[in-house]
């Protein structure tokens, strides 16, 4: 569903992914875990269509980014710690827009399930102004996955939320994920990610510098894994 | 299939405008500092230009044209800032539209808000210094000049909009490259008010025209870029 081989970004001077290869199968939800810098979001930001990449290949669902990136972006849903909502515009009313921009059919029936699906049914006619950060990052959500994508990245959903709030995120996530999508998230909360994610992959200093699974370093255990892997980067 | 791209690009565009146009109705954030900015000037010029009439028309048409494009910086800077401060301008390029439909929605909203401080500041104008200002060729000069300067100034601000000095960025950018585009409108406004023969004005009118072609298809042409990492 998601491949990507050899990727480089620079920023001028400053190479962010250095020849990373990332690879991610239909219906998995792989965690992209790493320390700050090591160039999750800018990775992100290309799978997205947000960024070109410097080199290298991408493919998701099929298509390759920059060439169809239209394509790529009507099968793709992103959640970022922004909440890319308009606060002075109603939850029914951010769906809306974010539906028309879509060309979603029967817009006002998915817009119910949407809010339905992340619980803001009731407060669906207040601006979303007024909402809490745990009810903005839901309807975010919301508004990544109205046009039903096949794929759908999140980067670092958790911040800024509080523990209920995170919670609640937890079981949206599980919903999304249970649909059978796609999904790839950043994070830095270790303990939440282990319990959502199927594939742990570790960015550091531009490369995938290590991939497994629960099974594969065992319940409870994310954490030293990723210790582990990141001192064996450092002493490389 | 053809078609069906077409109305999808035109409903993008009056989405992008109608989503613009709501949101300000609520807040009332954009049309305010501008209005009240636009009010002040020609407040203090009238107070500070002790004017007859023959120099009342005169002048009039350079006091309008500064309004309209310092109170216009104020709300392009606005219209474009709401885009990026939330990281809504990542959720309009996530679209899978063509990303010049993004920029004609903005022209349109951003036109309309120009639209409507002009249509309030004109009143208060004609009532302040005395002078008939609703002459439908100066009406018309207004409208080619507002394009003029909401196209490029759409264009520029979602420029200068990824810089850390936005505020201070667009006016540096915009005002050298739509002077064409004020100089025309000023002369065609002064011809209209001073009543000089209309072949004096038709070059003028001739030469906003131009401009807001030329400027459109550029504008149109370089968004992707321009908003593109």
């Amino acid at each position: 569903m998601i491949t990507a081989k050899k990727l480089v970004k620079r920023f001028g001077l400053k190479t962010v992914l250095k020849g990373m290869d990332f690879s991610v199968e239909q219906g998995e939800f792989v965690a992209l875990i790493g320390p700050n810098g090591a160039g999750k979001s800018t990775f992100l930001r290309i799978l997205s269509s947000l960024t070109r990449p410097s080199m290298g290949m991408v493919r998701v669902a099929g298509y390759e980014l920059p060439k169809q990136a239209a394509e790529v972006r009507q099968r793709l849903g992103v959640v970022s710690h922004q909440p890319l909502l308009y606060v002075d515009l109603t939850a029914s009313e951010n769906l809306k827009f974010y539906g028309k921009m879509y060309n979603i059919p029967n817009l006002d029936a998915r817009i119910s399930e949407v809010l339905e699906m992340v619980g803001l049914t009731k407060r669906k006619n207040d601006l979303v102004r007024t909402y809490s950060r745990g009810m903005q990052q839901r309807l975010a959500i919301g508004r990544a996955i109205v046009h039903d994508p096949d794929v759908v990245l999140f980067d670092e959903p958790y911040t800024g939320l509080d523990q209920d709030a995170s919670a609640m995120l937890d079981e949206v996530l599980r919903t999304v994920a249970a649909r059978g999508r796609t999904v790839v998230m950043t994070s830095h909360d270790l303990a939440r990610t282990e319990d959502i994610a199927t594939r742990f992959d570790v960015l550091t200093r531009g490369k995938i510098a290590a991939s497994a699974t629960k099974d594969d370093f065992g319940r409870g255990n994310l954490l030293s894994f990723y210790k582990n892997v990141i001192a064996e980067g450092r002493n490389e | 299939m053809k078609e069906e791209r077409s109305s999808n690009y035109l409903r993008a565009i009056f989405a992008v405008a109608w989503k613009d146009l709501a949101a300000e109705m609520r807040s009332k954030e954009l049309l305010s500092a501008m209005l009240v900015f636009a009010l002040l000037v020609i407040m203090i010029f009238n107070f500070a230009l002790e004017l007859d009439i023959k120099t009342r028309n005169s002048v009039t048409a350079g006091v309008l044209w500064v309004t309209f494009a310092f109170a216009g910086t104020l709300g392009l800077n606005r219209s474009m800032a709401i885009e990026k401060d939330r990281g809504c301008l990542d959720g309009l390029l996530l679209a899978p539209v063509d990303r010049s439909a993004i920029y004609f929605g903005k022209a349109i909203s951003n036109l309309a808000f120009m639209l409507i401080v002009e249509a309030i500041v004109l009143p208060v104008y004609s009532i302040l210094y005395n002078t008939n200002l609703f002459k439908p060729g100066l009406l018309l000069v207004i409208l080619l000049g507002s394009l003029g300067y909401i196209a490029v100034g759409t264009l520029l601000s979602a420029m200068s909009v990824q810089t850390r000095t936005r505020d201070v960025m667009l006016p540096i950018l915009l005002f050298p490259i739509i002077l064409p585009i004020l100089i025309a409108a000023v002369r065609a406004s002064g011809g209209y008010l001073q009543d000089l023969p209309f072949d004096q004005i038709l070059p003028w009118i001739n030469l906003l025209i131009v401009y807001d072609t030329i400027f459109t298809a550029i504008s149109f042409m370089v968004f992707d870029y321009v908003v593109e990492e």
